[in-house]
């Protein structure tokens, strides 16, 4: 339905392309974009007198418009960055860094993207905040309900044994519960990369403002946003990132949506020009927000072209993608599930679950896999997908991972299997 | 079936690999790992003088990773220290006689490397 959008299917006429959790491909129509932003409205933004740069600059802020549209956001709330991680390290000095101290709690999961831990492991070694990880079920599901039973002032129980189910002294080091007033950040992703498991964010702030958890709420959106419409509003959270390329933009483009407030009391990360009001010998004077968060010359065309790939999406619908992905993710089920020998890494049912999946083949080598599917120009990534702890949670070093976006097909699938019939093929000696 | 890196002989040493195991009292005992996928190998030696006389590997990793280690402790077996070291990656993949993209050349040459860098400090101690 879509694929004839993407200009390097006919180029690559073989190409399976099973890694837009990686990076997505690009329409037509944002290349152009692109290209007409070069060919037509090329200048800097916000300064110049001139017709071009005013052109440039309604170009720009429109394509901040149209993703604070996207999201239920208004455009002040809309930061540029240059992805999702730099999204979080941006919030972790400007934010975190200001208003945490030693023993305030961070709350994290153990199917966390590198990007939402590291930056949180390094405030831990600066300020000496606590890391609690929520664990996750054996049905690869979050299990954020055991941390509202470690609470302090819950519903006692009889001995400490009964808050063991979930592995209790993950929560705290001495403490055998919480204190809720010492959380102060929950940073957890919407969708897995790994596991294509797709959080409960709303319920799971909600459950937990009602538990007397006083939170800010940090969403990792970066496989949510593409694939599913997300109000920030709806979900009642704090922050949001997500990264241009893997939603058909331009890469190097990232957004960092805040809360009006948080974001006017943040600090900037990077300083020098675009975002200052005045500047002397002794003094530099911020802009407000978002201003206050794009230092020097933003990445003009990429933003250009992640306004067209928004108006791409929303003109086929998110809703439309969503339902025509469930039906990939279910047929991918049916047939990964019929596999002997394959392994999968993840929710089993289409519910609450986006195509990714991450898979192994009896005890044959997530690399090998890949290798051996690259012969049919299958493309799916191998390693641990920047999620050590998860890989470790999961008792592997790696998976294969294969993940679908809208131009994907059923017959993508098919192809996928046949692939891994031939892998099986190869390794039986 | 002649698969041009799978071949027989390479899966023969992925499923049953040479010198696998660990060894007692090694002289030189070093591991290392491939960062970006997780392949990871431990070699274990015993020398007689200059001589290595028995080698032994441990790890986890690609069908490529181990095979090759597996044909790296049968080369190495009963060979001078000095003369392994004068073995370059280049003679080594050509021993091997695979075809290899780059990122699989990483792991071909984990042993390899792992032991050239066991080899290095074993002679500066």
């Amino acid at each position: 339905m879509f694929k004839s959008d993407f200009p390097i299917f006919k180029n690559q006429p073989n190409l399976v392309y099973l890694d837009s959790a990686a990076t997505s491909q690009k329409p037509q129509v944002v290349i152009d974009a692109v290209t007409s932003f070069y060919t037509q409205t090329n200048a800097n933004v916000h300064r110049g007198i001139y017709d071009l740069s005013q052109q440039a600059t309604d170009a720009y802020e429109g394509a901040r418009g149209k993703v604070a549209r996207l999201i239920g956001a208004k455009s002040e709330e809309i930061v540029f960055t240059a992805n999702a991680s730099a999204g979080i390290n941006y919030i972790a000095y400007g934010w975190a860094r200001k208003y945490l101290q030693k023993d305030d709690v961070i709350v994290l999961s153990e199917m966390e993207h590198h990007s939402n831990i590291v930056p949180w492991i390094r405030l831990k070694d600066e300020l000496g905040v606590q890391l609690v990880f929520l664990p996750i079920t054996k049905d690869f599901r979050l299990d954020y309900r055991s941390l509202i039973s470690s609470l302090r002032g819950q519903a006692q129980r009889e001995t400490k044994q009964s808050h063991n189910t979930y592995g209790l002294p993950r929560f705290a080091r001495n403490d055998a519960v919480l204190d809720p007033r010492k959380i102060k950040l929950v940073a957890l992703t919407q969708v897995s990369n790994v596991l294509g498991t797709i959080n409960p964010i709303a319920e799971i702030i909600s459950s937990y403002k009602a538990a007397g958890i006083e939170a800010k709420f940090l969403v990792d959106g970066a496989q949510s946003v593409p694939h599913l419409a997300i109000d920030v509003q709806q979900l009642d959270a704090d922050f949001l990132v997500f990264s241009s390329h893997k939603m058909l933009g331009p890469s190097g483009v990232g957004v960092l949506w805040g809360k009006k407030k948080l974001l006017a009391e943040m600090d900037p990360f990077l300083v020098g020009s675009h975002m200052i009001k005045t500047v002397s010998k002794n003094t530099a004077m911020w802009q407000d927000a978002p201003q206050k968060f794009e230092t020097g010359t933003g990445a003009l065309e990429g933003v250009v072209g992640l306004g067209a790939a928004i108006d791409y999406l929303q003109s086929a619908g998110m809703e439309k993608i969503a339902v025509a992905e469930k039906e990939v993710t279910k047929y991918a089920l049916e047939r990964l599930s019929a596999i002997y020998g394959l392994r999968l890494f993840g929710p089993n049912e289409a519910r609450d679950r986006l195509s990714v999946f991450s898979f192994a083949i009896g005890d044959i080598h997530p690399h090998d896999t890949a290798e051996i599917l690259n012969r049919s120009h299958i493309a799916i990534r191998s390693g641990h997908h920047c999620a050590q702890l998860l890989m470790k949670c999961l008792g592997v070093t790696g998976t294969a991972r294969a993940s679908f976006y809208l131009y994907n097909t059923k017959e993508d699938v098919d192809t996928l299997v046949e692939g891994i019939d031939e892998v099986k093929k190869v390794f039986t000696v | 079936m002649s698969d041009p890196l799978y071949r027989e002989i390479i899966l023969d040493h992925w499923k049953n690999p040479h010198n696998y195991g660990e060894l007692e009292k090694a002289d030189i005992d070093i591991a290392d790992v491939n960062l970006l996928c997780g392949d990871d190998v431990r070699l274990m030696m015993r020398l007689d003088n200059d001589t290595i006389k028995q080698i032994t590997f441990t790890g986890r990793g690609c069908a490529i990773s181990q095979a090759c280690s597996s044909i790296l402790t049968d080369l190495v077996t009963g060979k001078q220290i000095k003369d392994i070291k004068h073995i370059s990656p280049e003679d080594f993949l050509e021993e091997l006689g695979m075809e290899l993209t780059p990122a699989r050349t990483k792991c071909a040459l984990l042993s390899f490397s792992t032991l050239q860098k066991g080899l290095q400090s074993k002679l500066q101690q």
